[in-house]
């Protein structure tokens, strides 16, 4: 039984964002800028070495530095429980980036592990006093090449919960007998976080150690709420986590590093609150990244270009201390209907800073390699690649054998190709020119799957007519509240200005980590779900009110529309929420909800799709590559907001720009550290890098998900190095097979 | 950071003082490679002696045309000055491929030819680096050396120089002015910088105690048909792998006169005088241009991952000085 929504159409209109004014104005507080009381600052000594233990430090001239406070190390430290690591289990998410026991242990496992915590006046002071703490190691080799460790590859328990290898007839023996084919290695470097918002972690104990506030830059208040209760031994409500403002996470706050325990261990030692913000380097150093790549695409065909093998097979490099296997081949799971296939994934495990998220963990470099075989597949075959790719376009799932709940990719092909003006390229390489450049079209897949999570939230109707929900949700710039605001108006049929959503505190209830695009329909479930209390609530207290005009509804004759609810059969007839709380003398109505994926998530494979439409220019004397139109087309489902939404698209194919051209962390095997550690040195594309990138959308509502819609935070880098991989294929006859695609690569 | 002591200078004589009571004492200009290299522990002076007070903000006309810049013109305001523009728009032009806007409005020209490598390993503490710590050794002959030099580099330091208006400056035959304790004197700026030979701890032919005062340009009329050309991993804000600074003059399609100088490839901007005389009175044609970008390249020598640097600045040199010579004086 459910009353009939009468939506005010807040969802679909491009509203500016609700928080873009406090940023413009610098008024949103991020987690370094709170003002808190009696504040120190922690600055964290890094190990300079990659595996051993410590023999011994000595701190004492730091201690005597100006305005130093406490210097924490392993042999002062208090003891922070181990907890579980984010992903590893099930059962229990966790939050922990690693099981080290970060100044709990005198063991080293990476070059740059935090071995001392120095708290001082002043920031400056911290960083001094630092440099002063000296540490002589017991130093033991360690594993750092990925290049000598790929002997060592073991297959990984699982890969984010699916088997790390599936195989379906004989892949090999196809591609064996095949005439046409193409069988290659692709490799991605290692690719570091470079949010403009440093990390940081603010925490403050209560004067009886019972309590504990703290304001973290974290995509995951309630992981950080939950390991932080564990690892101090306190009661969970006890830990109130904030993250109001995160300055961008993208993968790299989603779980918690070194420096979130160390700060609340520091505060507990200085009995001050203390605060950590890691420099640039520090990020490099102690954040991880994500992973490099080896991966072999090969792929078989019959005359007709339909396929006969899929091979997607790899190894990415994890740690002992946390196991994330990246899930490069998922793209390969989902996209292309083949005879026989073999995926595969191996690790190896090395000692550096743990790996993790970012942006697309494995559909970003999945898509690389698989995009750009089947561009291989079709100039071999003399195919268009987008033709090749409609002719293998399955029916159902292909590892799964489940229907789609949803998938236009060949509409989003035909628009995209229209739009670009896709049949002006020369499928020839090396063909077209303007003046001493060479001009390309490259084209490719994008793929993320649509992820939904469990999730709670409240929410509270006024009795001055406005509604307020609260979720433990995330607003790292993507526009979720916006998003969410929208949602809650249409729910409610309130104007969209008569709705707020706050978020970023455990206070709030549960909400998932900002990741695997999820936030939209996760939250936005359980937003309905309050709303859906909220309403019946209401119809409560009118239906049997005399002095009600809807005395004696039932809920399925109501609507709510305009502020208030009404008659489906009188229009006229109804009243507002402000008249109903004002009669019964309420201040206002509170409702809760939560919403977890249902059964359908289990029989349908449920993705979002796109096309990634690229032009490249490239200097014909020097092999620079510039990338001069971009187009994306998107099939995500219902979208909430298409200005927020295009930012997020645009902003991500911005990162595969970056992926594809510029980015590296070169990581150094010699002792395993990151020599280019800065923003002058390890190249995220700049204005002048990025040309106007145009964005289109479908618009076609998923039926199986909330609000129709999908997230959209993580499939617009998903592609777009395989596009400009095959534009610069089709512009120079060379294919570049290992990113970044440095202008060395086409000299 | 290291906790040091500042003085802000009201004239030169008064710097010149302050640093000299001091080994370890800085200028201090526009602090945007010093206070960075001070952040990151590379540089640790006692004492800063701020000279940005200094009456040295000048962009000037010589009597016989020449053009004197003071040290603390703002690459920023020297890039858009109007004669630089016009006489020297190799100068112009190199400045704004560096660095970034905001940088350019802080740096000065004097701290422009101060700059220090931007070597990984140079800047980060824990490396060895024989520029930073003399005799520790040389973390890039055998590490991540691909944007390293080419040319006049040693078994103890490969680094680059960073700077885009060097290059030009060293194409245009500059003059750098500089004061010291014991008086003043000119030093051309093709030898201010040094190459790196067993004392790549030492940038610069400048003395501690000196400070520069000024830049001169010499009179050079067919410098109006010059350019820059810097080829790097990004559009904007990376520094050179190749850049080069050319002026031509074509006279009869013969080359009158050439200036020809490398960035990106040297622990110094590198005038490139064995391509000049190959071009000098040549047919202005692409193979002169080629062989003369080959002759300059004959002692390059690549490490592990910058060889293709060679080939990078054979085809950067051919296509600069084919541009010049098809735009003639047009530019």
């Amino acid at each position: 039984m459910s009353a009939r929504i009468v939506k005010h159409g807040a969802i679909g209109q491009p509203f500016s964002r609700v928080d873009g004014r406090l940023k413009v104005t610098g008024a949103a507080t991020f987690t370094a800028e709170y003002k808190v009381e009696n504040i120190t600052h922690g600055t964290l000594v890094y190990s300079r070495i990659a595996r051993g233990r410590i023999k011994n430090i000595d701190a004492r001239a730091a201690e005597s530095a100006p305005g130093v406070i406490a210097i924490l190390t392993h042999e002062n430290a208090p003891e922070m429980k181990k907890t579980p690591v984010f992903g590893s289990d099930s059962t229990e998410m966790g939050a922990a980036s690693s099981t080290i026991l970060y100044l709990n242990t005198d063991e080293i496992y990476f070059y740059g592990q935090p071995v001392a915590v120095v708290v001082a006046e002043t920031h400056e002071q911290a960083e001094h006093a630092a440099t002063l703490v000296s540490v002589v190691y017991q130093e033991e080799a360690a594993r750092l090449s990925f290049q000598a460790e790929k002997e060592n590859a073991i297959e990984p328990s699982q890969v984010i919960g699916e088997k790390p290898e599936f195989k379906k007839g004989d892949a090999e023996k196809a591609l064996a007998a095949a005439t046409h084919k193409v069988d290659q290695i692709y490799t991605t470097p290692s690719f570091n976080h470079n949010a403009i918002e440093l990390h940081a972690t603010l925490a403050e104990w209560s004067e009886d150690e019972k309590n504990l506030t703290v304001y973290d830059s974290t995509q995951y208040v309630i992981g950080i709420q939950e390991m932080l209760a564990k690892k101090f031994s306190l009661d969970k409500e006890n830990v109130r986590v904030i993250g109001s403002f995160v300055g961008g996470g993208f993968g790299g706050k989603g779980n918690a590093w070194a420096h979130v325990s160390l700060a609340v261990a520091a505060a507990k030692v200085s009995k001050r609150p203390v605060k950590i913000v890691l420099s640039r380097e520090g990020v490099h150093l102690s954040v991880g990244g994500r992973t490099p790549t080896e991966q072999r695409v090969a792929l078989a065909a019959n005359e007709a270009g339909e396929l006969s093998a899929l091979v997607h097979t790899g190894v990415t490099q994890t740690t002992d201390h946390n196991g994330f296997a990246e899930q490069f081949s998922f793209p390969a799971r989902h996209l292309y209907k083949a005879k026989n296939i073999w995926l595969r994934q191996e690790i190896i495990n090395l000692d550096i800073v743990p790996n993790t998220a970012m942006r697309a963990p494995g559909e970003s470099v999945g898509t690389f390699a698989l995009e750009s075989a089947i561009d291989e597949l079709a100039h071999e075959m003399g195919i268009d690649p987008i033709e090749l790719r409609a002719r293998n376009e399955p029916d159902t799932d292909p590892v799964k054998d489940i229907p789609f709940s949803m998938r236009n990719i060949t509409e989003a092909y035909r628009v995209g190709a229209e739009m670009f003006g896709w049949s002006k390229r020369n499928a020839a390489p090396r063909t077209t020119r303007d003046g001493s450049h060479l001009t390309g079209y490259g084209v490719a897949t994008a793929y993320y799957p649509a992820y939904q999570f469990p999730a709670a939230a409240r929410l509270e109707i006024h009795a001055d007519g406005t509604a307020l929900a609260q979720s433990a949700m995330h607003e790292m710039g993507m526009g979720s509240a916006t998003a969410q605001a929208q949602n809650l108006a249409d729910e409610l049929g309130l104007p969209f200005d008569k709705v707020r959503f706050e978020y970023g505190d455990s206070n709030f209830p549960d909400a998932p980590v900002a990741g695997g695009s999820n936030s939209t329909i996760s939250v936005g479930a359980a937003v309905k779900a309050a709303c859906d209390e909220a309403k019946k609530t209401i119809h409560g207290l009118v239906g049997e009110d005399e002095a009600s005009p809807l005395r004696g509804t039932r809920f399925d004759e109501v609507e709510f529309r305009d502020g208030g609810i009404y008659r489906t059969d009188d229009a006229t007839k109804g009243e507002t929420f402000a008249a109903i709380l004002q009669r019964f003398e309420m201040d206002k109505i509170e409702a809760e909800g939560a919403a977890a994926p249902g059964a359908e998530s289990q029989k349908y494979s449920m993705g979002s799709y796109g096309a990634q439409f690229c032009e490249v220019r490239v200097d014909e004397e020097t092999g620079e590559v510039r990338v001069s139109r971009f187009l994306g087309v998107f099939d995500c489902g219902t979208i909430i907001n298409p200005k927020t939404a295009s930012s997020q698209w645009r902003g991500g194919i911005i990162m595969g720009l970056g992926m594809a051209l510029t980015e590296e962390a070169l990581f150094d095997v010699r002792r395993g550290w990151i020599v280019n550690p800065s923003l002058a040195e390890y190249h995220v594309p700049v204005n002048l890098d990025v040309p106007n990138i145009e964005i289109h959308f479908l618009n076609i509502p998923d039926p199986l998900t909330p609000m129709g819609a999908h997230g959209v935070g993580e499939i617009g880098i998903t592609g777009v190095a395989a596009a400009v991989a095959n534009a610069v294929f089709n512009a120079t006859g060379k294919r570049i097979r290992d990113l970044p695609i440095t202008l060395d690569k086409l000299l | 950071m290291k906790n040091f002591a500042y003085a802000r200078a009201e004239n030169v004589g008064m710097a010149l003082q302050a640093v000299a009571q001091n080994r370890n004492a800085k200028f201090l200009g526009g602090g945007t490679n010093l206070v960075d290299l001070m952040r990151e522990g590379v540089e640790q002076p006692d004492r800063l002696v701020d000279v940005t007070a200094l009456p040295l903000a000048q962009v000037e006309e010589l009597p016989g045309g020449g053009v004197s810049i003071g040290a603390l013109v703002k690459n920023s305001h020297l890039a858009a000055n109007q004669l630089i523009r016009e006489r020297y728009p190799v100068l112009s032009e190199a400045i704004l491929n560096g660095a970034s806007g905001q940088i350019r409005n802080m740096a000065t020209t004097g701290g422009n030819l101060m700059q220090r490598t931007r070597c990984y390993y140079f800047y980060d503490t824990e490396s060895r680096c024989n520029k930073r710590d003399p005799g520790a050794g040389c973390d890039a002959l055998e590490g991540f050396n691909r944007i390293h030099a080419i040319l006049g580099a040693s078994e103890s330091c490969i680094a680059t120089h960073p700077s885009d208006m060097c290059v030009a400056l060293a194409a245009l035959d500059a003059t750098v002015h500089v004061t010291g304790t014991n008086g003043k004197r000119a030093i051309p700026v093709i030898d201010f910088h040094r190459l790196p030979e067993e004392t790549p701890q030492m940038d610069t032919n400048l003395q501690p105690d000196e400070l520069i005062t000024s830049v001169e340009l010499p009179v050079l009329p067919f410098a109006s048909n010059s350019m820059y050309r810097k080829v790097r991993d990004r559009a904007s804000y990376a520094f050179a792998l190749v850049s080069v600074a050319a002026a031509l003059e074509v006279e009869d399609g013969a080359i009158k006169n050439v200036r020809l100088a490398l960035g990106g490839v040297a622990h110094k901007p590198w005038r490139a005088v064995a391509a000049e005389q190959v071009l000098t009175g040549a047919a202005a044609s692409e193979e002169t241009f080629k062989a003369a970008a080959a002759k300059e390249l004959k002692a390059a020598r690549g490490y592990k991952h910058n060889s293709f640097k060679i080939e990078l600045a054979q085809r950067t040199i051919v296509s600069v000085l084919k541009t010049l010579a098809s735009e003639g004086g047009a530019r």
